[in-house]
């Protein structure tokens, strides 16, 4: 483990697709097969179990906290399930009224927790708020013109633009506008526009690859997606473009800002890389937590220990069977970087006045590992 | 190892780690379904990469067809003459009809090759995507010697069994 390693929790023996922080870090929410589980964070030990929330019966795809403890997760089942903490430290589900036919594949809350939105498979984004008169969580669609299904989601700050990415290869920024919950006064003198009804398309860029995640940066309002090329690109309510390469060609499915001019970007390369923006656009900066070559040697472990004896007939007859036992194993250990499959999602851990010190992520390995800038 | 054997043998390698870069993905097409987008008739083109074709020569080539949440590695073993086309029929099916202790083995091979693999996401969330790589590598190393042993070995029992009957004849 290198330095830049704060915590490792190995919390399952599943991929976690999605993982989520409590306003205060002392919750944490994963995905888990078809449950979502809810750990307890303990000072300097294991993470204890606190909750299993297992309503949906597919695959959970995604998790979000909002500032208000409320948890949301979607699952493949096509169904989101608003969960409320409970004061004796249960939660008390609520089925969203999502209306898709296809998997829920990501979801997110908006800043102020009022409203959430859902990307599925249906080619619809679903905005869902909670509708005081009935009682439960109603959602609006986003229907056009998503062509594919929607990877990765994300609220600006203001709380009404919304982008997105998808396997079309598009990233788009909707107007997240619901009457009666936003005012017009969050999104004046916006660069993006004057007017947001709901559901316009107020941007799109055409990428080409899939798109595995975006995020906005609200500062200096610059939206930042990395796509299946192996790219991260910027781009901003102007003309402005830049695009800088995966230094080992693998493609990224996660990034966080960590200020205004430096990303981390997570992905199938197993480590977090750090980029930076200079004079001359972006660039990649360092890796986080990278061994260096591995260099598997293949030194039978049988080798050395029989060595020393006298190697009669019956003793070489044995090591030889003894080789081919091993045949297709690895006999060392290998070093590698702390997660040993690819980085699913990153989230900002710990904030100082706009500055990200702290980043934690989760991976296919079943591991929630937290990793210092 | 001969000399075009090494680069062919890279290529293939770097191929196979750009394709398996694989993602859980549920079928937009059929409700609460989840499949390898590659192996079904796809409505949705966006979801097929483009396939990539390795050749060494008109006998050796492989074909890697990667898709959001799977791969297929369709494998051309070398079958200079008839003996060796039968021993690879034969061998390639003992492997397939022993699929599942082979997890990422596919039953038939698609036309024109003679072993397909499918490696889905499934499998690259349980396994080290590095090891897999690993393992296709070294089955393409393998099978062709593999094959010329087998080869050997039957020349030789033919000539001893041709040997002791013809023997019978002999004054």
């Amino acid at each position: 483990m290198s330095d830049s390693v704060i915590a490792n929790y190995k919390l399952v023996k599943a991929p976690i697709y999605s993982h989520c922080f409590s306003q205060d870090r002392s919750l944490l929410a994963i995905t888990y097969n078809s449950d979502c589980l809810i750990y307890r964070i303990v000072a300097g030990g294991k993470p204890q179990l606190v909750a299993t929330l297992a309503d949906h019966d597919k695959t959970v795809t995604a998790v979000d906290i909002s500032v208000h403890g409320r948890i949301v997760t979607c699952s493949q089942d096509r169904n989101a399930i608003v969960w409320e903490p409970l004061s004796d430290g249960s939660y008390k589900p609520t089925l969203v009224l999502l209306r898709i036919n296809r998997a829920a594949t990501c979801v997110k809350w908006a800043a102020n927790g009022f409203k959430f939105a859902v990307g599925s498979s249906a080619r619809i984004i679903a905005v869902c708020y909670y509708e005081q008169e009935n009682d439960w969580w109603v959602s609006k669609h986003i229907k056009k013109p998503i062509k594919s299904t929607i990877n990765c989601i994300s609220w600006h700050d203001n709380g009404v633009l919304l982008a997105c990415g998808g396997t079309d290869g598009y990233v788009r920024v909707f107007s997240g506008f619901v009457k009666g919950l936003d005012s017009k006064s969050q999104v004046s003198g916006s660069p993006w526009g004057e007017k947001f009804p709901f559901g316009t398309l107020v941007r799109e860029w055409y990428h080409g690859a899939w798109i595995h995640g975006l995020e906005w940066r609200n500062n200096n309002e610059r939206l930042a997606y990395v796509a299946h090329d192996g790219t991260l690109n910027v781009v901003d309510s102007a003309q402005y473009f830049s695009s800088v390469e995966s230094p080992e060609g693998l493609p990224f499915l996660s990034l966080v800002w960590i200020n205004d001019n430096e990303i981390l970007c997570g992905g199938y390369s197993c480590h977090p890389v750090l980029f930076t923006e200079g004079a001359d656009g972006w660039k990649f900066s360092k890796n986080l937590d990278k061994v260096g070559a591995s260099h598997p040697s293949v030194t039978s472990e049988t080798g050395d220990e029989e060595d020393g004896e006298n190697s009669s007939f019956g003793i070489s007859a044995l090591k030889k069977f003894k080789e081919l036992d091993l045949k297709g194993k690895v006999t060392t250990d290998v070093q590698k970087s702390t997660h040993e499959n690819a980085i699913v999602e990153l989230a900002p851990f710990a904030v100082s006045n706009g500055n990200v010190s702290q980043v934690s992520s989760c991976g296919l390995d079943g591991k929630v590992v937290i990793y210092r800038i | 190892m001969s000399q075009s054997l090494r680069p062919y043998l890279t290529a293939v390698r770097h191929s196979l780690q750009a394709a398996l870069n694989l993602s859980n993905f549920s079928s937009q097409v059929v409700e609460r379904h989840n499949r390898p987008e590659v192996e079904v008739p796809n409505a949705s083109a966006e979801l097929l990469l483009q396939p990539m074709h390795i050749s060494r020569n008109e006998h050796e080539q492989v074909l890697i067809e990667p898709s959001v949440n799977s791969v297929r590695v369709s494998i051309k073993v070398k079958q200079a003459d008839e003996i060796e086309q039968i021993l690879v029929h034969k061998f390639t099916r003992f492997l397939e009809q022993r699929a599942e202790s082979f997890y990422v083995l596919r039953r038939v091979a698609i036309p024109g090759f003679s072993i397909s693999f499918l490696i889905t996401n499934m499998h690259t969330e349980t396994m080290n995507t590095e090891k897999l790589v690993d393992f296709i590598i070294e089955f393409m190393e393998e099978v062709d010697k593999e094959i010329s042993e087998m080869k050997l070995f039957l020349n030789a029992r033919a000539r001893f069994v041709a040997e002791a009957y013809l023997g019978e004849f002999v004054y």
